[in-house]
């Protein structure tokens, strides 16, 4: 009988059942959207942060930048003159620490040592000026007899044949590009983490002195690099083994060399720039933070929540929007569907006063009246339920179909003079600094999860309890006497 | 058999209290046929509810079968309604949504009756009233008339020891009002029930042999001599 008078119910009300099923369904949907929604910024932003950081990685470990360089370390690049005639391509590359001092490598060791921490690796971030053109020698042109080639710029004296000189000049290329020394010997952390090898190889553990690269893949279409081309800095010849892609964002580097040879090139013998650090527990963070803090002097450590706080931009907005408005609109639309309900549900009651009063003249107990009530509000709140999820998967669906390009601002802080790059010096660790004035693209999604599905199928069920509590609250006060009330 | 002592209802209605019965005494013995007549807000569907134990007297005592109904909890007082009192109204109370056989089985529900043995006797019940071809048809499917014999019916199922009936043919015409009382007046008869019916009809009431006439609360009994 519960169940042939539920549907029958049920059928017979269907507009009012729609309109409380539409109303928990609207909250239920919205709850969806915003939680996946959420769940894609904090991807977006964990995506972000990878791009800087690599997997893994927990915080990093640096020194702060020095003051403004002074000038006597600007970069010098001495050209020769040539003979005449000789119009053979010069460069000089300036190979130079970026942005921060340098710190030992024996503190990676150090912070190694710390309680909570998992792992430590050093990397050095270098930036690499090449200068590269050619240099020609102008011509002499005497006036009236006799000629004689000058040297640029050169002028006869008195008495000597007038002329003057005629073409010569300087073409040179002026080529910036950042240089990442990797610890080869530890390829779980570190930067090159958040790319993918998409042609040839990623170092060798063994390959701590060996004269190879890897190209990031931007980098490498440029100088249409491929594995197995040469690429010379300072000098020094490498050879491509691999071509990295960045998963999103920047890469942190145009080339990644091991980490010895990268010293070498800087003369930064046993220097790193930043340290990578991983930690045991993901939520002891902020205690391997102050640890290293205080037992590694004159360092900076940045957690990812640390670099979390200086994302802005649309990415930033989106994300404070859907964490406040997005939230309290959720609860707002709930709150209001749950109050709807129980209105409509006791309304619906108070309608059928004669019909559950018939009831229990007729012998039911209150209890199986309340049962009664309670169960069709149960129904219209699992229906609401159903149709909310599916409103929310079609929402969140949607989002992911559209992917919404949101834009990161990272850093942005005080910056220092920066290097010969050009790049405020943010308050960013490693060669993700170099991002740091960057904006970052990341498509938005909205990812829901069975957890998400879960909170859904829990609220229609409380919405449908709080419907059948208001309901059922007024069909248990029902006297059966109410049965003979002439007038409905 | 019912044994009323003393019943007073009041209850106020703004700042004014209502003596709806004052000091009812009345004996009813099985198998008894007593009709209850008055004028509007006099008091007969308040006397009606008190013998049903829809609702308690202020004070009094109403005895059914020895057991004061006025002392019972509601859960003993739903129990005596589920097995020995059966209900017909005048807006028949049907659930709309229930066809005939279903809203006869409503009375079988709180009695834990089977649910194959619940159609059987339902439909059974709905043959005796003679709509044992409308066992599936919806009240909104049916006359006045039809309507009030399946709420027969549903009082009847259960097979009670007291029948009350708040007005059984206030909704119906002339022609319709005859057939249920007939209907009534046959069920009575065959199955021994003790009948107490509520009416406005002065027709049906100077048929009854044992007439209670209720005014501002008061009652008064008039006993026909057997023709």
């Amino acid at each position: 009988m519960f169940f042939t008078y539920l549907r029958r119910e049920l059928r017979r009300r269907r507009k009012a059942a729609l309109v409380v099923a539409s109303g928990l369904a609207l909250g239920i949907a919205l709850v969806i959207v915003v939680t996946s929604v959420s769940s894609g910024m904090g991807k977006a932003q964990d995506k972000v942060l990878q791009s800087l950081y690599g997997l893994g990685t927990d915080m990093t470990v640096t020194k702060a930048a020095a003051p403004a360089a002074s000038s006597s370390e600007r970069p010098r690049f001495q050209f020769d003159a040539r003979e005449d005639g000789d119009d053979s391509e010069q460069s000089s590359d300036r190979v130079m620490v970026q942005g921060f001092q340098t710190l030992a490598a024996s503190t990676v060791a150090k912070v190694s040592a710390q309680k909570g921490v998992q792992g430590a690796v050093g990397g050095l971030s270098l930036q690499v000026l090449k200068v590269s053109g050619q240099f020609t020698r102008g011509q002499f042109q005497q006036d009236g007899t006799g000629g004689q080639q000058g040297g640029p710029g050169g002028n006869g004296g008195s008495g000597a044949p007038q002329g003057e000189v005629q073409g010569g000049g300087a073409n040179f290329d002026v080529n910036s590009y950042s240089v990442y020394g990797t610890d080869v010997t530890e390829p779980a952390l570190g930067p090159l983490t958040s790319s993918k090898i998409t042609s040839g190889r990623t170092f060798r553990t063994t390959e701590t002195a060996a004269r190879v690269a890897v190209a990031d893949s931007a980098y490498a279409k440029e100088k249409k690099l491929k594995v197995g081309s040469t690429v010379t800095v300072k000098g020094v010849k490498y050879t491509v083994i691999g071509v990295a892609t960045a998963d999103s964002g920047d890469a942190a580097a145009n080339l990644y060399l091991p980490l010895k040879q990268a010293q070498t090139l800087a003369d930064a013998a046993d220097k790193v720039t930043t340290i990578y650090v991983q930690a045991t527990d993901s939520k002891k963070i902020d205690t391997v933070k102050s640890a290293i803090q205080k037992n590694v002097s004159g360092t900076t450590v940045t957690t990812s929540a640390d670099l979390a706080d200086t994302v802005s931009g649309s990415l930033s907005t989106a994300s404070s929007l859907a964490t406040s408005v997005g939230r309290w609109l959720s609860i707002a639309v709930l709150v209001a569907a749950f109050l709807v309900a129980g209105l409509l549900t006791s309304a619906a009651v108070s309608r059928r006063v004669r019909e559950f009063g018939t009831l229990k003249a007729l012998g039911w107990k209150s209890g199986r009246v309340t049962r009664q009530v309670v169960g069709e509000a149960m129904v219209n709140g699992l229906l609401g339920g159903a149709l909310g999820i599916a409103l929310g998967l079609a929402g969140a669906y949607a989002v992911t179909a559209v992917s919404p390009t949101l834009q990161a601002q990272l850093g942005g802080g005080s910056g220092g003079d920066g290097g010969p790059g050009g790049g405020p010096g943010g308050g960013f660790a490693g060669p993700g600094r170099q991002a740091a004035a960057k904006t970052l693209d990341v498509a938005l999604t909205a990812p829901v999860s069975v957890t998400t599905v879960a909170v859904a199928v829990g609220l229609a069920v409380a919405g449908g309890l709080i419907a059948g509590a208001f309901g059922g609250w007024r069909a248990s006060r029902l006297r059966p006497a109410d049965a003979l009330r002439r007038v409905e | 058999m019912y044994e009323l002592r003393g019943v007073t209802k009041r209850y106020t209605r703004g700042k004014e209290t209502v003596h709806a019965l004052d000091g009812v005494d009345l004996t009813i013995a099985d198998g008894d046929r007593l009709v209850i007549q008055g004028p509007t807000g006099g008091g007969k569907s308040t006397l009606l509810q008190m013998l049903g134990g829809l609702d308690r007297p202020t004070s009094g005592e109403v005895v059914l079968d020895g057991t004061d109904l006025a002392r019972l909890s509601e859960t003993r007082l739903t129990t005596v309604r589920s097995e020995n009192i059966g209900f017909v109204f005048q807006s028949f109370n049907l659930i709309p949504t229930l066809t005939a056989q279903e809203n006869v089985e409503t009375a079988l529900v709180p009695l834990g009756v089977k649910v194959r043995e619940r159609r059987e006797r339902a439909a059974e019940a709905l043959r005796s009233v003679g709509l044992g071809e409308r066992l599936g048809h919806l009240p909104s499917e049916m006359s006045g008339g039809q309507q009030q014999r399946v709420a027969i019916a549903r009082a009847l199922v259960k097979q009670p020891k007291v029948l009350l009936a708040d007005e059984p043919t206030g909704n119906l015409d002339e022609g319709m009002r005859d057939e249920i009382m007939d209907v009534l007046d046959t069920l009575w008869k065959e199955r021994g029930l003790t009948f107490i019916m509520v009416t406005h009809d002065s027709a049906i009431a100077r048929k009854a042999p044992r007439l209670a006439t209720i005014r501002k609360g008061r009652l008064t009994l008039t006993e026909k001599a057997a023709p």
